[in-house]
């Protein structure tokens, strides 16, 4: 099959549209299919063979913040030719609702679309000023596709309709077959007293709740004296540790930027995983991975974790913001190896449905029913209006 | 005792004389900075009136269609927070919308196309106009207010109260500059 896939946001900067669009587009060429990527992308980028640039993104003041978009008749001719030359069977859009390449190849092209909604909650103030504008591009999508249940109910509120989900995808089986590195893991003599609790993400944003773990952490040290908190991303850490107890702060390790071999790595390494995320999570990608590779979870109850984490079935929850209910979760964790045993075993029955060959067969299927008509996606005279 | 009593009465009518002219001048003071608190009045009214015709200006030149849906979506959304920010927002929301139209209007050919419609030369004038007038009524209002600064800071002004209740305006401090191609 022939597939074309717009990304909305610049190739180069890092975040989970982007990965999305590159496990998927590799995926769908390992399975044999033609696929052509079309993103925004500073001039000495490089690019994998798959994709194509659209130019520089702009930044520009835009629902609150500033966003890198593409934009204006330059950027739209581009995408319109991109559709021309790739004469696509189907053609797939990443958040039509940005003001960005997806929205404007909704606008030019006609024939089978399918878009994926990733924005859990967009503050619509935005889409109420531009419903209008935006409603006549996106008629034109055949199938809407949302990544969680959370971004399809927001889906639903702000923009009417329906959209079936189809979870973002994770290599589950290469996070479960990478091996533990034995300074991350717990030694046999401390694991009475002691344990190692993961971290992973850009901790200096409040939203990622490290302030939260670190406010629970000297609780869960007074009850096991030897626990280990590693922290893996990027941010100020002398910032996040202004407020932790001296005495606290030999029990943090902070380990910077990781690869994802060592984030997966330490998923392998440590006996408890925690996402004590305050909100803003539309699928929670992080939590499967730490799932594949076996890392038992402890996240705050945001309904996207609940979602992953099977309402508790397959993880350990605590009520948001509540530093006392982590800590006392932690701790029961942490000394209750049988249960973070049954925990692994749930998890790595719970991350099937997230593995890419799941998730790539349901994303094609849908690319077969919105291609039936047989129609091919071409490129429309000066759009619609 | 004569010479002394003529001494004391000039003292006491040149008191009063100073008294009655350090009257004068309070009061004349006084209805100065009651005057300047009527002209910054109203340039903050029209300072509102201009910043309420640009984000219209932007909102119609948004919903004519004769803009990528990408671009009028950045637009419209601009002018809406910028209509609807709170009042210790409304600074920032404002410049956004500035820098909004200015990333619209950055590249040259997106004016010619817009203006290749019939409709087009309209609608960017009058942004291009409503955009000049947000400057000038902002350059106006910044004036008002710096001169009522001035002349409340005066001592005299502080020692008698002259300004009564009313509030320290703040000026109004925001990115106006408009793109090159709509600069008139």
């Amino acid at each position: 099959m022939r597939i074309g896939i717009v990304c909305p946001y610049s190739w180069d900067v890092p975040g989970g549209v982007q990965f999305h669009i590159r496990d998927l587009a590799e995926y769908l060429i390992k399975l044999g299919h033609e696929v052509s990527v079309l993103a925004a992308a500073d001039e000495d980028t490089e690019l994998p063979p798959y994709v194509q640039s659209a130019g520089r993104a702009i930044p520009v003041p835009y629902n609150g913040s500033v966003a890198r978009l593409s934009f204006g008749f330059l950027s739209a001719a581009r995408v319109r030719r991109w559709i021309h030359d790739g004469n696509f069977e189907v053609l797939h859009v990443h958040e039509p609702g940005t003001p960005s390449l997806s929205l404007l190849a909704c606008w030019a092209a006609s024939g089978p679309i399918v878009a994926t909604f990733h924005t859990a909650n967009p503050r619509s103030r935005a889409m109420l000023a531009g419903a209008p504008i935006v409603a006549s591009a996106m008629e034109k999508i055949n199938a809407r596709i949302a990544v969680s249940e959370y971004a399809r109910r927001t889906l639903v509120e702000h923009l009417g309709g329906d959209a079936v989900v189809i979870p973002n995808g994770v290599d589950v089986g290469y996070f479960s077959a990478l091996r533990p590195r034995p300074e991350w893991q717990t030694p046999t003599d401390q694991q009475a007293d002691g344990g190692t609790i993961g971290f992973v993400g850009r901790f200096g944003e409040p939203r990622k709740g490290l302030s939260l773990l670190l406010e629970a952490l000297p609780a869960i040290v007074a009850a096991r004296p030897r626990t280990r908190l590693l922290v893996a991303g990027r941010g100020d850490e002398d910032e996040a540790l202004r407020n932790v107890p001296a005495h606290v702060r030999e029990h943090v390790e902070f380990l910077g930027m990781v690869s994802d071999e060592d984030k997966g790595r330490l998923f392998q390494s440590v006996d408890v995983y925690c996402a004590p995320n305050t909100g803003g999570e539309s699928f929670g990608i992080i939590l499967v991975e730490a799932m594949s590779g076996g890392a038992p979870v402890l996240a705050s109850d945001l309904d996207a974790f609940s979602l992953v984490l099977e309402g508790g079935a397959a993880g350990a929850m605590f009520p948001n913001g509540d530093a006392a209910a982590l800590a006392r979760e932690a701790i029961a964790l942490l000394g209750d190896p049988a249960r973070r045993r049954a925990l692994r075993a749930a998890e790595s029955e719970a991350v099937r449905k997230y593995d890419w060959s799941v998730v790539a067969a349901d994303i094609l299927s849908v690319y077969e029913m919105v291609t039936e008509s047989t129609a091919r996606v071409t490129a429309e005279n000066g759009g619609s209006r | 005792m004569r010479l002394v009593l003529t001494q004391y009465s000039v003292v006491v009518v040149l008191v009063a004389v100073l008294v009655v002219l350090f009257g004068l001048y309070l009061s004349w003071t006084a209805t100065r900075l009651d005057r300047l608190h009527v002209r910054l009045d109203a340039a903050n009214v029209a300072l509102d009136a201009q910043l309420l015709r640009r984000s219209t200006a932007v909102l119609e030149l948004a919903r004519s269609g004769l803009l990528d849906p990408a671009t009028a979506l950045i637009l419209a959304a601009g002018a809406r927070e910028a209509e609807i920010a709170a009042p210790d927002e409304r600074e920032a929301a404002e410049s956004a919308l500035t820098r909004d139209v200015r990333a619209a209007f950055e590249d040259p050919a997106q004016g010619e196309h817009v203006r290749a419609h019939p409709d087009g030369p309209e609608l960017l004038d009058e942004l291009g106009r409503a955009m000049r007038r947000v400057q000038l009524a902002r350059r106006f209002h910044n004036e008002s207010v710096r001169a009522v600064r001035q002349l409340r800071s005066h001592r005299l002004v502080r020692a008698f109260r002259l300004a009564g209740r009313a509030p320290d305006k703040p000026s109004f401090e925001i990115d106006d500059e408009p793109p090159a191609t709509l600069a008139r």
